[in-house]
């Protein structure tokens, strides 16, 4: 399906996701990365040598969630846009996403936005945290949003209200 | 007329790494560029690239283009870049004829010259597939990253491969709504996680369809799309119509080397490269000496291995010509490893079959 769509499954996103303790004990990357491409970047971003796509440039990133700190310094260095920063430590009704979002205008921290899935479905609704858009993200801003902690494997984009159109 | 040591025939990623590496050990080079401004089609490449720290992977591509002509700027007037210049003619005598600002013709003659002519986009046949509003993929990503004009409102993408997807993604950063992207093969040729972007977007990536006709009367007005069977037959009663006042079609490339082919080079028709290519050797050498080619004119891959194909062929064609750097083998070494890492995965299969098929 996904090689169909470019949605992922369910079962596909699980192996992407360090397990819930992991995630409740402060913010990790997930990368979303399935297809052996030749692409090596994330490894050369992160500081602490967490992410490990070895020798052959081909394989599929390895985040080692022991090492990760979460710190989102991969995140806007994906050219696939694939990884996000989980963080559950927050709230134990709410986990916060740290996301790429590469559309202008930028929302504003303290709106409430559209959550959306995989598949560009909305699914619940985000608010604004925090954007960091410094020049060592090269015009990647990244958004920290807060959702509500059942959608943590559901939400990955969002929308602003105001553009209701797909 | 003028006599040079080294042509380049286009500005793109492959013709400025070649400029490079070959000013580097000494050739002084001459670089053609038809457009009015350097850098092929990186110029007009606004998201990050694939491939490793060596190929500027994470950079964006029209960043690229500005980190390879400060580079260049490095070797000062032993390289010259020719703006507005077409090579036309490619002679036996090594003899290129030049049109310049569509005023001026003239002749330069070269000891050693690269091919880096690029691509040009496949087209598609279908009912009124001649409407206005009906664009090469890239010739929309030309007109809204290069001149800044909205291509129009609501568009349908044909073609769901990396340039189908990318140019579906800015489209919809300028503010123009995709209403989907289609593709006759059953499964999506871009890699997966530019499509994942589309796809948590809202844009439906519909695999196994195909246009049936575009509709309008002076300008596109509509498009009808099927379904297609697993012989790319259309299946009836699956027609859908999208109403979209562009469509893009976006169904591949082919090497553009006509040059090569005009000067004698020989020439094979490799599938698996998209189109005739010049047959050359490991150091992208074809097979009349000294001429060398480089990027999608060799074969259509990604801006990275065109770029590892520039810095070899003109650290190469520069040796051919006298000027060999202490650390010649090396390079070239690494240049080849380069190579073979880009292309050594399963997207780099097709590649890896087609360069087996055009060794000299």
């Amino acid at each position: 399906m996904f090689e169909k769509t470019g949605v992922a499954t369910r079962e596909m996103v699980m192996t992407k996701f360090p397990p819930i303790e992991r995630i409740n004990r402060g913010p990790v990357a997930v990368v979303e990365c399935y297809q052996k491409i030749p692409c090596n970047p994330c490894q050369t971003a992160c500081p602490v040598g967490a992410i490990q796509i070895g020798a052959d440039i081909n394989d599929i990133p390895h985040r080692d969630e022991a090492l990760c700190t979460g710190c989102g310094m991969c995140v806007a260095k994906c050219p696939g846009l694939s990884i996000m920063i989980v963080d559950g430590s927050k709230s134990a009704d709410s986990v916060e996403f740290r996301i790429p979002y590469e559309f202008l205008p930028l929302p504003q921290v303290g709106e409430q936005v559209v959550g959306l899935d995989r598949a560009g479905q909305p699914v619940c609704t985000a608010l604004v945290k925090k954007i960091l858009n410094p020049p060592s993200f090269d015009r990647t801003p990244v958004v920290t949003l807060e959702v509500e902690r059942k959608y943590l494997y559901e939400f990955r984009n969002f929308r602003r209200e105001a553009e209701a159109h797909g | 007329m003028r006599e040079l040591e080294l042509l380049i025939i286009g500005s793109g990623p492959a013709g400025l790494c070649a400029a490079i590496s070959a000013a580097s050990s000494g050739a002084r080079v001459l670089i053609l560029e038809r457009s009015f401004k350097p850098g092929g089609q990186l110029i007009k490449q606004t998201h990050m690239f694939f491939g490793s720290e060596r190929q500027y992977a994470s950079h964006r591509g029209v960043d690229i283009a500005d980190i390879l002509l400060k580079k260049l700027e490095e070797y000062g007037d032993r390289v010259e870049l020719m703006l507005n210049a077409t090579a036309v003619g490619f002679y036996e005598d090594n003899v290129v004829t030049v049109l310049k600002d569509e005023t001026s013709y003239f002749k330069v003659k070269a000891r050693s010259i690269i091919c880096a002519t690029g691509a040009y986009e496949k087209s598609l046949a279908f009912p009124n597939n001649d409407l206005p509003g009906i664009y090469g993929a890239g010739a929309v990503q030309t007109l809204m990253n290069v001149y800044g004009i909205r291509p129009g409102k609501r568009v349908l993408m044909v073609g769901a491969g990396n340039i189908g997807v990318i140019v579906s993604y800015q489209l919809m950063q300028a503010g123009i709504e995709v209403a989907a992207v289609l593709d006759a093969a059953p499964r999506i040729g871009a890699y997966l996680v530019h499509a994942s972007k589309l796809a948590r977007m809202g844009v439906p990536i519909l695999c196994s369809h195909t246009v049936k006709e575009a509709i309008g009367t002076d300008c596109l007005e509509a498009a009808v799309v099927c379904r297609v069977d697993e012989s790319f037959r259309p299946i009836p009663g699956t027609e859908k119509r999208y109403d979209v006042d562009v469509m893009c079609i976006s169904v591949g490339l082919s090497p553009l080397n006509e040059l090569l082919a005009m000067r004698g080079v020989e020439m094979k028709y490799v599938p698996l490269l998209s189109g005739q290519v010049p047959l050359r050797s490991e150091d992208c050498e074809t097979s009349i000496p000294g001429i060398y080619v480089a990027g999608d004119a060799s074969g259509i891959e990604e801006a990275s291995s065109a770029m590892a194909e520039g810095y070899l062929a003109g650290l190469c064609a520069a040796a051919g010509l006298g000027y060999i750097p202490q650390d010649y083998e090396e390079r070239r070494q690494e240049y080849r490893k380069q190579l073979e890492g880009l292309r050594s995965g399963p997207v780099g299969e097709r590649i890896r079959a087609g360069m087996k098929l055009s060794r000299l």
